[in-house]
């Protein structure tokens, strides 16, 4: 063969990917060997579903007392939760539909896990808006039925908007990771022994998927449209979130860029995440061929990008608040800053202010451990974020009588780290159980199998 | 000379021998071709003449669909009950576009996911159809039926191309 030089293989995605079997080969044998880790932290998780469950049993018998929250702050740690892993959710879509848009050739070793994460992660958010409820039996409320009482949701709250945007992502993004995951789920039939129950766990979730000509000619349509309606929606489900605390006339809510701002927030952490959970799976699942350094380096341009807007909303919010001349929303920033949770808005500011200035150079972008470091600090920045924007505000509105300090209880906090719980042992029975890395998809960016040119005389001569 | 439809079955190594052996049995008047890829392979759509897929139609009418629903949910409930805040109208269109926006996708979605699973004959579980597991790993293949006189002359186009492998199906089960 050839020798390959070194410009043909920086025109190529995964240049030390030979051939397509090798990609199946590769890729299924995550499912095969769970390895030591895999049961830590699988009990890890559980361990973490079951603080979660104790947290949120108690706090349903006891009721909602067992919280910090209290009048004015009467939005927490569970909403804080809530719009993190929301924003999470984010780039699994961004990389799944808006990248396969634009054909960015690098999202294809990565999307299905992202896309996983996103599934997920709206599982983990979906959790909150029921924890918050003080009678949670009562959950059915929120959507619109026939009822005796002809009582319908009011259309005009931003809280029944969250209901219908959160529950179509939910609905979307599921769908759209198990179509994607249809013909590698038949790989993975086709690659195990006839009979046994994971074969037929494959056989009945590939339904019938065989790669004929009328099926990927139909499904690449399908899914270019699936990728075409996830896009707008993507925005619009952070917008709708972010509209929560914009259509409130609370100070340091009511502001116009928040929908933006939002959506760039929830890519930067959701780019951030994939990054944390990428770096373990390609160590330990030895993906070193398939996630590159480019692909970190792709992930990490990425995250700096929305990292620079995020810190470009936060001073044009601050900027805003002096240039209004409002009193309330003055000492709302200035209390940020300086007020009692001086150090929340700080890490906010370090985390996605300061440290992401490290990815402008490209020895940080190609160094795994860095970004690996970075990328946590990012994810604990932006809970803080949500955390300013939430309790900050609300505990200092207009009347200063009204004012009042929120701090979380045990209870939240158990509950908050108990989903964390949750989220990975959904991701990690994923990894087990369904192929991670999309392999038809890798096959794309293959350069395809051409018969070896017959040698001419002079050739073999020569 | 048996005129029943008979089938064969040839895996290929390489694409561009799949290609000629598509164009080959085309232009000598096959028609009921059944190629396999391990990815959406377009050059092999293309050497079977594909046009466009009716998929879009199924997301169209699904987001037009789920517009009127929203937007039939939101003031259908508000007119149910008329509650007049602040002396506004009753209705309030921008916050309901919201909801129709929602609806939009959601049904969009759900009816191109109903219209792909339709257009791909699946589910199709049964599993004693003429397959090579290698298809889904890196082989690709054809499968191509023929009246029982012609048959010869299909098989010898596929061995033409050099297959890897080459199965007969006799009785000509249906591919989807």
């Amino acid at each position: 063969m050839a020798t390959v030089t070194e410009k043909e293989r920086g025109a190529q995605t995964h240049p030390d990917v030979r051939k397509y079997a090798e990609v199946n080969t590769d890729i299924l044998q995550m499912l095969s060997r769970p390895g030591k880790w895999w049961w830590i932290l699988l009990g890890m998780s559980i361990a973490g579903i079951g603080l979660l469950a104790f947290s949120w049993g108690n706090q349903i018998i006891n009721g909602i007392g067992l919280s910090g929250l209290n009048s004015p702050v009467g939005w927490g740690a569970y909403i804080t939760t809530f719009v993190f892993w929301v924003g999470i959710a984010h780039s699994g879509t961004l990389i799944s539909a808006i990248l396969f848009l634009f054909r960015a050739r690098w999202r294809q070793s990565i999307y299905r896990a992202a896309e996983a994460m996103t599934v997920f992660a709206v599982m983990t958010a979906g959790l909150f808006p029921l924890i918050h409820l003080g009678r949670v039996w009562h959950a059915y409320w929120l959507f619109p039925y026939p009822n005796q009482r002809l009582l319908w949701p009011n259309f005009r709250s931003p809280l029944v908007w969250d209901v219908f945007a959160v529950s179509t992502y939910f609905t979307v993004s599921s769908l759209f990771f198990l179509l994607g995951l249809i013909p590698d789920i038949a790989a993975a039939r086709d690659q195990t022994q006839k009979g046994t129950l994971r074969n037929r766990f494959y056989h009945l979730l590939s339904f019938g998927w065989r790669g004929t000509d009328r099926q990927w000619h139909h499904f690449a349509k399908a899914y270019l449209l699936l990728a075409a309606l996830a896009t707008p929606l993507v925005l619009s489900v952070h917008s709708v979130v972010s509209w929560d605390f914009a259509m409130a006339i609370v100070p340091g809510w009511h502001a116009t860029i928040f929908a933006p701002y939002f959506v760039a927030g929830a890519i930067f952490s959701g780019v951030a995440m994939v990054i944390t959970l990428m770096v373990p799976i390609r160590k330990v699942f030895r993906l070193e061929k398939y996630l590159t350094i480019r692909h970190f380096d792709a992930m990490a341009k990425l995250c700096l990008v929305t990292g620079l807007i995020v810190f470009y909303a936060y001073l044009t919010e601050f900027f805003m608040a002096w240039y209004s001349g409002e009193d309330p929303e003055r000492r709302v920033f200035w209390n940020r800053l300086f007020g009692h949770y001086w150090w929340a808005t700080w890490i906010m500011l370090t985390c996605n202010g300061m440290i992401p200035i490290l990815l402008w150079f490209k020895r940080v972008r190609h160094s795994i451990p860095a970004l690996f470091v970075i990328t946590i600090f990012i994810n604990i920045g932006m809970w803080f974020e949500r955390y300013v924007i939430i309790v900050t505000s609300l505990s200092h509105e207009y009347m200063p009588f009204a004012w009042a300090v929120y701090r979380p209880s045990f209870t939240e906090m158990g509950i908050v780290i108990g989903t964390f719980g949750w989220f990975a042992f959904w991701f990690l029975l994923f990894i087990r159980l369904l192929p991670p890395v999309a392999i038809s998809e890798i096959k794309e960016v293959l350069p395809p199998p051409m018969r070896p040119k017959r040698r001419t005389k002079e050739e073999v001569s020569s | 000379m048996s005129t029943a439809r008979e089938g064969v079955l040839a895996s290929y190594d390489y694409l561009d021998s799949t290609l000629d052996a598509i164009r080959e049995l085309r232009e000598k008047g096959f028609e009921e071709i059944t190629a396999f890829a391990p990815f959406p392979e377009h050059h092999i759509e293309e050497a079977l003449g594909y046009g466009t897929t009716p998929m879009a139609i199924f997301t169209l009418v699904g987001g037009l669909t789920g517009a009127a629903t929203g937007f039939a949910l939101a003031v259908f409930t508000s007119l149910d009950w008329p509650l007049v805040t602040g002396g506004k109208p009753i209705l309030s269109m921008p916050a309901y576009v919201i909801i129709a926006f929602e609806m939009t996708i959601l049904f969009g979605v759900l009816f191109t996911v109903f219209g792909v699973f339709w257009n791909m004959r699946v589910p199709d579980l049964k599993s004693d159809v003429v397959y090579d597991p290698e298809f889904s790993a890196g082989r690709f293949g054809i499968y191509v039926t023929a009246p029982g006189d012609r048959l010869a002359e299909a098989r010898q186009i596929l061995e033409s191309s050099g297959p890897s492998r080459i199965e007969d199906d006799p009785e000509a089960r249906a591919h989807g």
